[in-house]
């Protein structure tokens, strides 16, 4: 049985994990972490949370922090997670951006965190139920997460009786997997669309390029305000000025990040980009018709851009 | 309060969903096979019926084709909860009028996931 945790090895080993992924461990989550040692323990054949601290202090501990960090991140996603935001991206978002590229038709989405992959499958799954809609259109779906084992997991595209049935509608399960052996395999037809690469949040993504759409769900909520503040700043470097983020159904940007604001309800957890030249004017007196506030506005199409609320009309 | 109607030839299994059910709000009441289920139906018509595939006297997929013809048979939402779990067996639940399909095991987060996806929550 594994010893229970000083709290000076809590502190080295939640240290350890925040400088890899950036996951903020809170006291209260030792029984998280501590559960989760037992694997890295067995994995590298060590007998106590004092040798795995020992380890990973040696200047050859990098591979093993890696490896804590990995087991302890959470794992915790479902398809078509939070179906209010996709609601929001197949009615809004997307025919919105179908319009705005009518001349490039070509649309780039990345789902940031992905895990082991419902989420980027999710998406091109919306996407294949749109049929002729799409017809011509090249629309890259770019997935990344920093677990190696989770990405994976996600490439294989083979998921559990249980994970199929959290979010994923049986009409969906019929149609895009095919029964195997150990569950349910994903068609050839939705994994193809879905690229999968290594990346970690806290380092810089721009080798990725600029993004129409940035999946980033449920995934700030394991940062603290610091690190929630730099991601942020990165995603919106990474996205089109008339781009969308979408962050979990009860995530915000409030406090965060000025770069951003949200899509009017009925839209939680949806925000679009503020151009620097608009962030100034918010900060201006509200004088008149140049300021206005953040995502408060609607234009006669009956959608709400938060630009131009900003920018006035 | 919306009511569901839990047919399984299990008690045990009854007894767990309904517990599910109630503690998402829903009234719950129980049926052993698909004869006792329509019966009861055709007292009053639940919002929704959990149905499990492989029971006596009348199975779940006979159930739901009598259901389906009943007067105001078409309301309730069908899920079938069974250990069927392959792609025969949702194939032809789903062409006889099922609305989801859940595959036993199950826990609360199913059944949760499942009734949302319907509409019923």
């Amino acid at each position: 049985m594994l010893t229970p945790m000083t709290p000076q090895e809590f502190k080295f080993l939640a240290h350890a994990v925040k400088s890899c992924t950036g996951m903020t461990l809170k006291e209260d989550q030792e029984e998280l972490l501590h559960s989760r040692l037992k694997r890295v323990l067995k994995e590298y054949q060590l007998d106590s949370v004092s040798a795995l601290c020992g380890a990973i202090a040696r200047s050859d501990g990098e591979s093993l922090k890696w490896r804590l960090a990995e087991c302890v991140a959470v794992q915790e996603t479902y398809f078509f997670r939070d179906k209010s935001v996709f609601e929001c991206f197949e009615e809004r978002v997307l025919p919105s951006l179908l319009e705005a590229r009518q001349t490039s038709r070509r649309l780039r989405i990345w789902c940031a965190g992905c895990s082991t992959g419902q989420e980027p499958y999710a998406i091109a799954m919306a996407l294949a139920e749109k049929g002729d809609l799409l017809q011509g259109w090249e629309i890259e779906i770019l997935a990344t997460d920093f677990s190696e084992e989770a990405l994976l997991f996600a490439q294989k595209g083979v998921y559990s009786q249980f994970q199929v049935q959290r979010g994923l509608p049986v009409t969906l399960l019929l149609k895009y997997f095919k029964r195997v052996a150990d569950g349910w395999e994903i068609v050839p037809e939705i994994r193809e669309r879905v690229r999968f690469r290594h990346q970690n949040l806290m380092h810089n993504s721009m080798r990725h390029g600029v993004f129409d759409v940035i999946f980033c769900r449920n995934v700030l909520i394991y940062f603290d305000e610091p690190t929630k503040r730099q991601v942020l700043s990165r995603l919106s470097q990474q996205i089109q000025p008339d781009g969308y983020l979408l962050l979990g159904a009860t995530e915000s940007v409030l406090g965060l990040s000025d770069r951003f604001a949200p899509l009017a309800a009925p839209c939680p957890g949806v925000f679009q980009p503020i151009s620097a030249e608009n962030r100034d004017r918010t900060m201006l007196p509200a004088t008149g018709a140049g300021t206005g506030s953040q995502g408060s506005s609607s234009h006669g199409d009956g959608r709400d851009s938060p630009a131009m609320a900003a920018a006035g009309r | 309060m919306k009511h569901c109607l839990v047919v399984d030839d299990s008690p045990v299994i009854r007894k767990v969903a309904c517990r599910i059910l109630e503690d998402m709000k829903f009234q719950a009441s129980e049926a052993e096979n698909g004869q006792e289920a329509l019966d009861q139906c055709r007292v009053s018509m639940p919002d929704a019926v959990l149905l499990d595939w492989n029971m006596p006297v009348m199975d779940g997929i006979a159930f739901l084709v009598a259901l389906r013809r009943e007067p105001g048979g078409d309301r309730p939402k069908v899920i079938f909860c069974t250990t069927e779990n392959d792609v025969d067996h949702i194939t032809r639940a789903i062409s006889a009028g099922a609305n989801e399909y859940i595959m036993k095991p199950f826990d609360r987060d199913i059944i949760e996931a499942k009734f949302h996806e319907v509409g019923l929550i």
